[in-house]
C-alpha cells in the first residue's frame, strides 16, 4: 500500500500509509480505537462504505501491480479473504455448508437440463471433501457436520477462516481481531493455524489488541495512531511496554503535559459506586468501585467493549443496572434519568444524534429542554404557577450565550440540530448540560468522529468548567491523550471493572499495560 | 431558480397539485351551470364540521404515536355522550353541553387504555391503532343493541330497545353552532359560531404546545431516547396525547352532527378516521409533525375536493366520478405520507 490517505466528511482518518507486505509473511497491526485500522482494511477490501464517501487516495499495489477494487467481490477474485470480528454464518447450517456457501460444487440433473443451472443439486461427497481439506489446511479440528448452532465460538471462528481459505485462489487473509471472542486455549489453537497458513505461502495481517499474541504470532508489527503507521517493528526485537508506549501516545515528555499542573485533590468524595453493573450490549460494566473527589477531573479510559461507556449510562439510568451509587453520601436510586438529573448530576452522552440532540428541533429547543423540564427554567408562570409557559426570549438568550461562548457555527439560534456538524453538534449536547449547571458531569467520548479544531475547543470548554466553576467532571474517551491533557486522574476499564487509578502525570505506557489487561509485573 | 424549487419543496408536491385542481374546479364550476358563492358555503360548512376531528390528529403525531387511526375511539366517546344526553331528555344549545360533558369520562378512560396499548407496541402503532379503531367499532355494535337505551327519538318504533341506525339531532343540538353567528355576504354565508368553535380548541393546543408539558410531548415524539435521557417520562407523556386526540375525536364529533343533523350509530364510525388522516396530510404534516397550519389547510383543500368534485365532474361528464376520485385521494394520500415515513429522521 502506497500514501494511502481517506477523509470521512473533510475529517482526515487516514494519512500517508506505506506498508509492504511479503508472501507467507504475518502482519500485526495494532493501534487503539479510531486509529484507522478497520478504515485501512476496508479500503484493501474495497468495501461499500469507501466508495460511497469519495473513495480514497493513493496506491493499493497487489504483485507490483495496481489494484482498485470496486466491491469485496473483486477483492475475493483477487485472492485476499477478510474474517471479521462479527460472524457471518448460517447459524441452521453445518461447517461444511457453511465453508463453501454459494460455491457448492454441483451435480447436474435432469431438472437443470430444462430449468438451467439454478436447478443443480448440490455434491454433498465433494462438498465434505473440499471442506475437510480446508479445514485441514488450517490445521484445526472442527467437526463438518457440526451444525453452526451448536458450535462453540471458537468453532466459528474456524468455520469462518475456514471458508476463506477453501477459496482457491487465497494469497492474503485479513483477520480483524479473531482472538476477541475466544478463550485462551481456543486462541492458542487459531495462532497455531495462522503459522501454519504462513508457511503454506498465505500471507496474514493480523488485528489484535492482545499484544502477547502479536509477539507469538507475526513477523512485523505496525502501529498506527490517528491514522498514521508511527512505527514498525520487527516482532522479534520488540517489547509489549515498546507497542503499548507507541500505540497510546506521543513520546513522554511532549509539549504540556509536562507543564501540567498537578492539582492537590479534595479529600471529599463527591459520588462514590460500589459494585456497580450495567447491562448495556457491548459495553457490560460487571464490577466497578470508583470514588470520585469533589472538584476533581476524573478521566475513564480502556479499549472498546470494556465497558468503560457503561458506567455513566448506567448511573444515568438509560440502560438496567444495578449497586450502590451515592452521592454526597446520598444513595440516588438507579434506573431512573429524572432523579439522576434532579440531584444535580448531568451526562453528555457519546451517542450524539441518537440520544444527545433533537435533530429535528432548533438549538434553542436542545440546549434550553432539560433544564426546562427539569428545573423549571425558561419558563413564564401564570395563574399561580398552573401554566408554565415557554420564555421565548430568554431560551434566545441562554442559547445565544452558548452559541458565543463555545463559538458554535450556526446561522442562527433557530437553526435545525440536524444542520451543524459533528463538532458543533457536540457544543450544542455540552451546552444542554452546561444550562442544567450541574455539580457533576459525566461526559462520554466528547470528542468521537470531531476534528482536531473542534476538538480543541471542546476540550478547553470542558477544562475551564471544571476550573472556574469548581464542577467535578468525568470523562469517558478512548483516547488516552486527551484524558492526560485534562484529567487529574485517570480510571482504567478493563474487563467490566477498574483495573487502576492512575494519576494522568503516570507515563502513557503504563496505562497501555492496563488497557490490554496486564500488570506491570507480567509485562516485564 | 433554485429558491423556487426549494420553495416548491417545503409547500409538498401533492399539496400543490390538490390545491391546483381544486383551484381549477372552482375556475370550470361557472360555466357548467354551479354557484361559486354555493360551493364556498358548503366548503365552509364542511370545514366547520370535520375540522375539530382534523385537529384530533395533532396531540398524538407530536408525541410520536402516528396518525391517529384509531379516531372512532374518540368517535364512540362522542357517540356514547351524545345518546347519553338525548337519553336525559334536555333539549336545545344545553343538550350540546351536556353531550360533551358526558362524553369526557369516556374519552378519558377509552383514551387511557388506548394508550397504554400503544406504548407496548411502539413503532407500529398506527396499524394497531386501525385495528383498535375497527375492533371498536364491531363492539359497539353490538353494544347499541344491549345498552338499555329508552327514549323514544333513539330506539327502534317496533321493539322498542337498541337504538337505531341514525338518530336525527333536530329539538335537541342541530345546527346549535351552525346557526350561531351565521353572516350572508352575497350568496355565501359563513357559519362563525363553528369557526369560533374550533378556533378556540385549536388555540387550546397551539396554547398547550407552548407549555412545559406540550414542549416534552413534542420532544418525545421527535426523539424518545433524548426525552428520556432528560428525564421526562416517555410513556406518560404518550398516554396523555392519546387521552387529547380520543377527546378530540369526542366533541369533533359532536360538532359534525350538529351540522349534519344526526347522529349515526353502529358503522357510523368505522371509516371516519380516513378523512381526518388524509386531510391533516394534505395540509403538509408528516407522520411525526404537524401543526394548527396543517390542519387548516389541509381540512379546506381536502373538503373543498369533496363539495367540489360531485357537482363540478357531474356536470361535466354526466357519470358519478367523485366517489371514485375521493376514495383516491384519501387514500393515495395517507399511502404517499406512509412512504415518506422512512425518510424522515425520527
Amino acid at each position: 500500500m502506497q500514501n494511502v490517505s481517506k477523509e470521512y466528511n473533510g475529517n482526515p482518518v487516514l494519512k500517508d500509509v506505506n506498508f509492504k507486505l511479503g508472501q507467507g509473511e504475518v502482519l500485526g497491526l495494532v493501534g487503539e480505537n479510531g486509529a484507522g485500522k478497520s478504515t485501512l482494511m476496508n479500503i484493501l477490501f474495497g468495501m461499500d462504505v469507501i466508495q460511497q464517501t469519495g473513495g480514497y487516495g493513493g496506491k493499493v499495489l497487489i504483485d507490483g501491480k495496481e489494484a482498485k477494487f470496486a466491491s469485496p467481490l473483486d477483492a475475493l477474485k483477487a485472492g485476499i479473504g477478510m474474517v471479521h470480528q462479527e460472524f457471518s454464518l448460517l447459524p441452521g447450517f453445518t461447517a461444511a455448508e457453511n465453508i463453501l456457501l454459494n460455491r457448492e460444487p454441483e451435480n447436474k440433473s435432469v431438472l437443470s437440463l430444462v430449468f438451467g443451472p439454478r436447478a443443480n443439486t448440490i455434491d454433498r461427497k465433494t462438498l465434505q471433501k473440499q471442506a475437510i481439506e480446508a479445514i485441514t489446511k488450517l490445521g484445526v479440528s472442527l467437526d463438518p457436520d457440526m451444525l453452526v448452532s451448536e458450535m462453540p465460538v471458537g468453532h466459528k471462528q474456524f468455520t469462518e477462516i475456514s471458508r476463506e481459505i477453501s477459496k482457491s485462489a487465497i494469497r492474503l487473509l485479513v483477520l480483524d481481531e479473531p482472538t476477541a471472542v475466544l478463550s485462551e486455549k481456543e486462541a492458542e489453537m487459531l495462532l497455531k493455524a495462522i503459522k501454519n497458513l504462513s508457511a503454506q505461502g498465505v500471507s496474514v495481517i493480523f488485528i489484535t489488541h492482545r499484544l502477547q499474541e502479536i509477539l507469538d504470532v507475526c513477523d512485523k508489527v505496525i502501529v498506527m495512531r490517528d491514522g498514521r503507521i508511527i512505527n514498525e517493528l520487527e516482532a522479534e526485537k520488540t517489547s509489549i511496554q515498546e507497542m503499548a508506549r507507541l500505540m497510546v501516545g506521543r513520546e513522554v515528555g511532549t509539549g504540556r503535559i509536562e507543564n501540567r499542573e498537578s492539582r492537590p485533590l479534595s479529600d471529599k468524595v463527591v459520588l462514590s459506586v460500589e459494585n456497580l453493573w450495567v447491562d448495556m450490549p457491548g459495553e457490560t460494566v460487571r464490577n466497578v468501585n470508583l470514588e470520585v473527589h469533589q472538584g476533581e477531573f476524573l478521566g475513564i479510559g480502556g479499549l472498546a467493549g470494556q465497558g468503560k461507556i457503561g458506567i455513566p449510562n448506567g448511573i444515568m439510568g438509560l440502560y438496567p443496572a444495578g449497586g450502590t451509587v451515592k452521592l454526597n453520601g446520598q444513595p440516588i436510586p438507579l434506573n431512573n434519568p429524572r432523579t439522576c438529573l434532579s440531584s444535580s448530576l448531568a451526562f453528555v452522552s457519546e451517542d450524539r444524534r441518537g440520544v444527545g440532540l433533537l435533530l429535528d428541533e432548533s438549538l434553542e429547543w436542545n440546549v434550553a429542554f432539560p433544564a426546562m423540564q427539569i428545573q423549571d427554567k425558561f419558563l413564564k408562570k401564570y395563574l399561580g404557577g398552573a401554566i408554565k409557559w415557554r420564555d421565548q426570549k430568554a431560551i434566545e438568550e441562554v442559547t445565544q450565550k452558548y452559541i458565543d461562548q463555545l463559538q458554535i457555527k450556526c446561522t442562527s439560534s433557530k437553526q435545525k440540530a440536524k444542520e451543524l456538524s459533528g463538532g458543533n453538534q457536540q457544543k450544542i449536547c455540552l451546552a444542554k448540560s452546561f444550562a442544567l449547571e450541574p455539580k457533576l458531569l459525566f461526559v462520554s467520548e466528547p470528542t468521537r468522529g470531531i476534528d482536531i479544531g473542534a476538538k480543541a475547543l471542546v476540550l478547553k470548554a470542558l477544562r475551564e468548567y471544571n476550573r472556574e466553576y469548581g464542577v467535578t467532571i468525568v470523562m469517558i474517551s478512548s483516547e488516552l491523550e486527551e484524558l492526560r491533557q485534562c484529567c487529574d486522574r485517570i480510571a482504567i476499564v478493563t474487563d467490566g471493572a477498574i483495573s487502576g487509578i492512575l494519576p494522568a502525570t503516570t507515563p502513557s505506557e503504563d496505562f497501555g499495560i492496563l488497557m490490554v489487561g496486564k500488570t506491570k509485573k507480567e509485562a516485564k | 431558480m433554485e429558491r423556487i424549487k426549494a420553495m416548491l419543496r417545503s409547500f409538498g408536491l401533492p399539496r400543490l397539485i390538490i390545491a391546483g385542481f381544486l383551484l381549477l374546479l372552482f375556475i370550470i364550476a361557472p360555466f357548467v351551470g354551479i354557484r361559486v358563492g354555493a360551493s364556498i358555503t358548503d366548503t365552509l360548512a364542511r370545514f366547520g364540521m370535520n375540522s375539530l376531528m382534523v385537529l384530533a390528529m395533532v396531540p398524538m403525531i407530536h408525541s410520536g404515536c402516528g396518525l391517529n387511526f384509531g379516531l372512532p375511539l374518540g368517535i364512540i366517546s362522542g357517540l356514547l355522550g351524545a345518546t347519553l344526553s338525548i337519553e336525559t331528555g334536555v333539549t336545545g344549545p344545553l343538550s350540546f353541553l351536556l353531550a360533551i360533558l358526558y362524553s369526557t369520562p369516556f374519552a378519558i378512560i377509552l383514551g387511557w387504555g388506548y394508550g397504554k396499548l400503544l406504548n407496548r407496541v411502539k413503532g407500529s402503532e398506527m396499524m394497531i391503532a386501525t385495528y383498535v379503531g375497527f375492533s371498536s367499532v364491531a363492539f359497539m355494535s353490538i353494544m347499541w343493541l344491549i345498552l338499555p337505551y329508552s327514549s323514544p327519538t333513539m330506539v327502534w318504533g317496533y321493539s322498542g330497545n337498541g337504538l337505531r341506525t341514525t338518530i336525527s339531532t333536530d329539538g335537541f343540538y342541530s345546527h346549535v353552532l351552525k346557526d350561531f353567528l351565521q353572516i350572508n355576504i352575497g350568496t355565501i354565508s359563513i357559519s362563525l359560531g363553528e369557526i369560533l368553535f374550533f378556533a378556540i380548541f385549536a388555540f387550546i393546543i397551539w396554547a398547550f404546545l407552548h407549555t412545559k408539558t406540550g414542549t416534552a410531548m413534542t420532544a418525545v415524539g421527535s426523539n424518545p431516547v433524548f426525552a428520556r435521557a432528560s428525564g421526562i417520562n416517555v410513556d406518560k407523556q404518550r398516554t396523555l396525547s392519546v387521552v387529547m386526540s380520543t377527546w378530540l375525536g369526542a366533541v369533533g364529533i359532536l360538532c359534525y352532527q350538529q351540522g349534519y343533523g344526526f347522529i349515526q350509530l353502529y358503522q357510523g364510525p368505522m371509516y371516519m378516521a380516513m378523512p381526518a388522516v388524509s386531510a391533516i396530510l394534505i395540509g403538509g404534516a408528516t407522520v411525526n409533525k404537524a401543526s394548527i397550519t396543517n390542519v387548516i389547510i389541509g381540512t379546506i383543500l381536502y373538503q373543498g375536493i369533496v363539495t367540489m368534485t360531485p357537482s363540478v365532474m357531474n356536470n361535466l361528464i354526466h357519470t358519478d366520478m367523485s366517489e371514485v376520485l375521493r376514495i383516491i385521494v384519501s387514500n393515495g394520500m395517507i399511502l404517499y405520507a406512509l412512504t415518506r415515513k422512512s425518510g424522515a429522521s425520527r
